[in-house]
């Protein structure tokens, strides 16, 4: 194995090995007095709210054409503001406005869509290598290094293509398969360094079975740097996925109200309605921004280092 | 200077309002069209941007339009169209004349004429053209021959399935500018046929010097020989210097020989740049003089910067399919009249389509000898069509409407779209059509052609002559799983009409198809005809453009 | 050092071969395939059989497998769908557009990450460590591709400074020689070539190189930080040693080891980001080689150019490991 994957290897392991060794209580002390995780934790409830009450708060049917819209469409002409439409139209005569809203929506279906399926896949191999060891472990690493070997985007480029037909749930699919190795390492290496813990140690002493060891102590003492990375990953999962529908390869419904697609779909307007593109991208940089503000904020905090 | 300024307060103004309501931007004056016809300056190089590489020169191993772009520039066709028409004209033979039963063609060709190695152009190679191709050997070079195969059915020796009886049966050169192309069997197709670029005449010499029958397979593709890559050799007014392959540049240089008057550039460079967006900015950068196919979404920003777009007269069609084999409620006339009763074609026409584009009221557009006049109309009526569903007894219609992506042609800028707003009319008249999305290389084709796993698609077709056959005849002709339409009383009248060789009773029997095909049968629903634009610099003058986007840059002058 | 390398690379074979086994078993089973793309529009279906049936595409998939393994030891990975030419001759010219971009990327990146590190470390807590912490979590936030949008719509179009896109003016017609647009000018001398490819260099560069700065300039800092902690640099400090020279010799160099590990594996990422830059700047590189191939369905195309991806990284792997033991004395022991 090469060293550059275990360095790649290390940076997951040294999260991992952060685990269990804190105190939630003692982490989230630090976390409230850090400027950047109490912006990081407001960016990123504010998107949670307003993916949640979108529906109920946007003035205007996203789905719907509007006739006052449509009067005044053309190919090469999105009407502006006017009264009832804040942002004016889209290229199809819909409320840009409420379409933007009702984005956070499908963005965080997707964002956490992707992050869930990676996450309980990356779960269950990295459990799986943890809680039994041996070539189990070692049969199923050798697999996640050599998913970890590809650059994540082209394998999501990869699979989003040869996916026979683009959709929502491909580009779930594609950008989660990104993260499973990611997940399952991280996982595993928190669990190995359970097991040799004390409180393990004590518990299959007392003779307590193997599941209720793996699943009373093991697993929740684990789920520190999970979390974590998952805040991480949640950012890079909506980025990737626009960029997949930027290459054409996302979801093919122009009614689809997502900020990726959205910003993809909007490419030929540049000239014509820039706003299409633009805020669509500033929403997503926002909350790619809060993910990881928070998530790297969560990192520190939890890092035994800054515990002096 | 104007240009950029405008283009930078929409970025600025953007930028600067996030959060904000947006501006609404009003559009600058419009610049009007100067026409400067007339002798144009001669010399100087032009530059325009092309949207994807050529597969090779050889014409008759090509079928789409950027290869046939720079080949067109170096290569002549017997009989030529009028300059932006589709209506014939003398190219390399002066005069053709079919015999009575259209089964023997003689051309009287043009004399003093050269090809680009100095070689004469005469009967005999005339003849070794039509001969190289009726010959040609291998399924590989067979299955690319696409416009012959189309055209003339079939080949000496048939190497590959697809190809039937051949309709070329001899040609003889009778003198030295005379050539007599007999027939098997007389088409609909000719003469208009011996217009398309594909059967453009190479020179003998060249063919053979070169290897050019030489197509080789080469894992799931082919390789060609140096003829079509390297030395294609014709009468055109421009010759191929190079084609630079790194900086994706094609060059192609005056001819000084040309048989016609000289080209007024210099030099013509085609430079490949695949991005939409990125052509349009090369044009504002100045680093190009024109391109083809301009978004439609492009025409104002073109414009108000100062360059000239200008659409071609459209010669193409995009229907709305329908496959009654998998839904009976679509077997009913009446359901799909109510279909066509739906799509508010004016509205999508208005609002989605380039400037120019008109609704279809049938499967040809009116350049087109037997269009009808008078064929029956559905203009957007939800009522109507709410009737006619309820007298058919159909409620509740749920269809399956396959819809390509990844793709963009001329009759159709963005499928996507047109089939949202589509689908949108459609649910107003109660008629829920669900899009189902495949990607136009990866699979549309194949469920819709093949398989026929649909209710509902879109699709269309740009002609490739002026004849009512290259149009219905290629939909409902025969019995295809696109349509699952099958009445053979409709097959018949298309043969008959295609049979008829006196050009006038041609015409009115198509005329007669169309209008039986909109009011009895109404197998799909036409759509719209789409004008695919070109748009140059304000410093180029004399492009002439066509409907079947034959442009000869060999008027344009820049200056 | 040699046995080190040979043993790498016969590892790397078993690997290569599954991938091109999942590559073209995935690729064949797709709807679509090299037929339509050959035959273009106007295909029917009865057509595109009969070319299956010529290009052999209807026999069994493991007898193509074969057979496509065949081609490839022997060198010939088939011709593009899309342009006719062979796909190695392609790969041939794409494949140094793409390095050249990454360098320049890379340069980017590391000329300006290091030294802002640096600065950011040394002014630990202070305004200039807090923009520049927050400038690269922003940084890593903007996807790529609307990143190039927006600078080639500032930067080419609007204020006309850059070219929009390509790697050559037309009007310079250059001399190929290696196909590293830059290089072939200095080789041959046509400086007005070099200098021109040069300045179609910097926006898609700039573009390509914001994340791996963003990344490098946070490695720095934290390496440099860890360092200026060790014992080593106490003791030195102890000793009265002069400032810049314990920045030189011992905090410097130790703190390079991790941020030479990361510019490795910024490759990978700058391959991932290469396919959107060149998409936006129409580099005719690799990437634009991948998104189009993908688009029109180029199965020759694709196939080649996923195992040369495969083939790269165990490459770069194993320069990266070479450079690595160069560095750290302590890796080659072990």
């Amino acid at each position: 194995m090469t060293s550059l994957l275990k360095r790649k290897r290390a940076r997951v392991d040294a999260l991992a090995e952060s685990a269990g060794t804190s105190l939630a209580a003692d982490a989230v002390k630090r976390m409230l007095r850090s400027p950047v995780a109490l912006l990081g934790a407001f960016l990123v409830l504010l998107f949670l709210v307003l993916a949640i009450v979108a529906p109920f708060i946007a003035p205007k049917d996203p789905y719907q054409r509007y006739p006052e819209l449509l009067a005044e469409l053309r190919p090469d002409f999105i009407p502006g503001a006017q009264p009832g439409f804040l942002l004016g139209g889209d290229e199809l005569g819909r409320d840009f406005f409420s379409r933007l809203l009702v984005g956070a929506q499908q963005s965080l279906v997707v964002g956490v869509g992707a992050t869930l399926i990676g996450l309980v896949l990356g779960m269950i191999i990295g459990g799986l290598a943890g809680a039994f060891g041996g070539w189990v472990d070692s049969w199923l690493m050798r697999f996640t290094d050599i998913m970890l070997s590809i650059p994540s985007l082209l394998l999501a480029i990869s699979i989003a293509a040869l996916a026979s037909r683009g959709s929502q749930t491909t580009v779930i699919i594609a950008v989660a398969v990104t993260t499973v190795p990611i997940f399952a390492r991280l996982l595993r290496g928190a669990m190995l360094a359970q097991r040799h813990s004390d409180h393990v140690l004590a518990a299959t002493a007392l003779g307590v079975r193997r599941r209720t060891v793996v699943f009373r102590h093991m697993l929740p003492n684990s789920l520190g740097p999970v979390i974590v990375q998952a805040t991480l990953t949640l950012a890079t999962a909506i980025i990737e996925a626009a960029s997949l529908s930027f290459l054409g390869l996302g979801d093919p419904d122009p009614s689809r109200a997502e900020w990726g697609l959205m910003l993809g779909n909007s490419q030929r307007y540049i000239d014509v309605k820039p706003e299409l593109a633009f805020y669509p991208a500033v929403a997503i940089i926002i909350v790619a921004l809060g993910f990881t503000l928070l998530g790297e904020s969560l990192r520190e905090a939890l890092d035994p280092k800054n515990r002096r | 200077m104007l240009q950029f300024r405008t283009a930078r307060r929409r970025w600025l103004a953007a930028i600067g309002l996030t959060g904000v309501a947006a501006l609404a931007l009003s559009a600058c004056a419009q610049s009007e069209r100067t026409d400067d016809s007339g002798s144009g300056k001669v010399g100087g190089t032009m530059v325009f941007g092309a949207a994807g590489e050529p597969k090779n020169f050889d014409p008759i191993f090509n079928d789409d339009g950027e290869s046939f772009r720079p080949i067109r520039q170096m290569f002549d066709t017997l009989i030529t169209y009028k300059r932006g028409t589709a209506d014939l004209a003398p190219g390399l033979a002066e005069k053709w004349t079919p015999s009575e039963d259209g089964k023997s063609w003689t051309f009287d060709l043009r004399k003093n004429v050269k090809f680009h190695d100095g070689t004469p152009f005469n009967a005999e190679a005339v003849c070794f053209n039509f001969d190289r191709w009726f010959n040609m050997k291998g399924a590989a070079a067979q299955s690319q021959m696409i416009y012959y195969g189309d055209v003339f059915e079939g080949f000496a020796k048939n190497e590959g399935d697809a190809a039937g009886e051949p309709v070329y049966k001899s040609c003889e050169a009778k003198d030295e500018h005379t050539a007599v192309l007999n027939l098997n069997k007389y088409k609909g197709a000719f003469p208009a046929a011996f217009g398309l670029t594909a059967l453009s005449i190479s020179s003998p010499d060249a063919l053979k010097k070169y290897d050019a029958d030489n197509v080789a397979q080469s894992g799931d593709s082919f390789t060609y020989p140096a003829y079509a890559t390297e030395h294609p050799t014709g009468t055109g007014a421009f010759k191929l210097e190079k084609f630079d392959k790194a900086n994706k540049t094609i060059t192609l240089v005056r001819n000084e020989d040309y048989w016609g008057e000289k080209a007024k550039l210099d030099k013509l460079i085609f430079k490949i740049i695949p991005d939409e967006n990125a052509r349009k900015q090369e044009l504002k950068a100045g680093t190009i003089d024109g391109y083809d196919f301009p978004s439609p979404a492009d025409y104002n920003s073109l414009k108000s910067d100062g360059f000239n777009v200008t659409p071609r007269p459209a010669f193409n069609i995009l229907y709305l399919g329908i496959n009654g084999a998998n839904n009976p409620a679509l077997k009913d006339l009446r359901v799909r009249q109510a279909i066509a009763y739906a799509v508010n074609r004016d509205q999508l026409v208005k609002t989605k389509l380039p400037l120019g584009a008109e609704v279809a009221t049938q499967f040809m557009p009116k350049t087109v000898a037997g269009y009808a006049e008078d064929a029956q109309q559905y203009p957007h009526d939800v009522a109507k069509a709410k009737e006619l569903l309820t007298q058919a007894g159909v409620s509740n219609l749920t269809l399956n409407f396959y819809v390509p992506t990844e793709v963009s042609r001329p009759y159709m800028p963005n499928p996507s779209e047109i089939a949202a707003v589509i689908a949108d009319d459609l649910k107003a008249a109660g008629i829920n059509a669900q899009i189902v999305s495949r990607p136009w290389n990866g699979g549309y084709k194949d469920d819709v052609q093949k398989l026929g796993k649909h209710d509902l698609h879109l699709l269309g077709w740009t002609g490739d002559y002026n004849d009512a056959g290259n149009f219905v005849g290629t939909f409902f002709g025969r019995e295809k799983k696109e349509f699952g339409f099958a009445d053979q009383a409709m097959f018949d009248a298309i043969a008959a009409a295609d049979a008829v060789v006196d050009q006038t009773k041609h015409a009115d029997a198509y005329k007669q198809v169309n209008r039986d095909i909109m009011s009895k049968y109404l197998p799909a629903i036409p759509v719209s005809h789409s004008p695919p634009a070109i748009v140059v610099s304000s410093k180029i003058s004399g492009l002439v453009p066509s409907p079947l986007t034959d442009e000869r840059f060999d008027t344009v002058s820049k200056g | 050092m040699l046995r080190f390398i040979v043993r790498r690379l016969l590892q790397a074979i078993p690997t290569l071969l599954i991938l091109s086994l999942l590559v073209f078993v995935w690729l064949r089973s797709l709807p679509g395939g090299p037929s339509g793309a050959l035959l273009g529009d106007k295909a029917t279906p009865e057509k595109i059989e009969a070319l299956n049936k010529v290009l052999g595409l209807d026999q069994p998939i493991y007898i193509q497998y074969f057979k496509f393994l065949g081609r490839i030891l022997s060198g010939d990975f088939g011709s593009s769908l899309i342009s006719g030419e062979p796909v190695v001759a392609e790969i041939g010219r794409a494949l140094p557009a793409t390095i050249e971009l990454s360098l320049a990327a890379l340069l980017f990146a590391v000329v300006l990450g290091i030294p802002l590190g640096y600065l950011a470390a040394s002014h630990r807590g202070r305004f200039l460590d807090n923009s520049t912490v927050i400038g690269t979590l922003v940084g890593v936030a903007v996807p790529v591709f609307f990143l190039g949008i927006l600078l080639k719509q500032l930067f080419a179009q609007d204020l006309a400074l850059f070219p929009p896109s390509g790697r050559q003016d037309v009007t310079i017609d250059p001399t190929h020689v290696t196909n590293f647009a830059v290089l072939d000018g200095l080789l041959t001398q046509e400086w007005d070539a070099a200098a021109d490819a040069l300045w179609h260099l910097v926006l898609p560069a700039v573009a390509l190189g914001t994340i791996p700065l963003a990344v490098i300039v946070r490695i720095t800092r934290a390496s440099v930080l860890d360092v200026l902690n060790e014992d080593f640099v106490r003791t030195a400090n102890a000793k009265g040693l002069q400032a810049q020279l314990i920045r030189r010799r011992h905090v410097l160099r130790n703190a390079m080891l991790p941020v030479s590990t990361t510019i490795g594996l910024q490759t990978g990422l700058l391959l991932g980001g290469a396919v959107l830059t060149e998409r936006v700047f129409v580099w005719g590189g690799l990437g634009s080689l991948l998104a189009q191939g993908i688009e029109r369905r180029d199965y020759p195309r694709l196939q080649a150019l996923l195992l040369l991806a495969a083939v790269v990284y165990v490459l770069v792997n194993l320069l990266v490991d070479i450079s690595y033991a160069i560095i750290d004395p302590r890796v080659r022991a072990s």
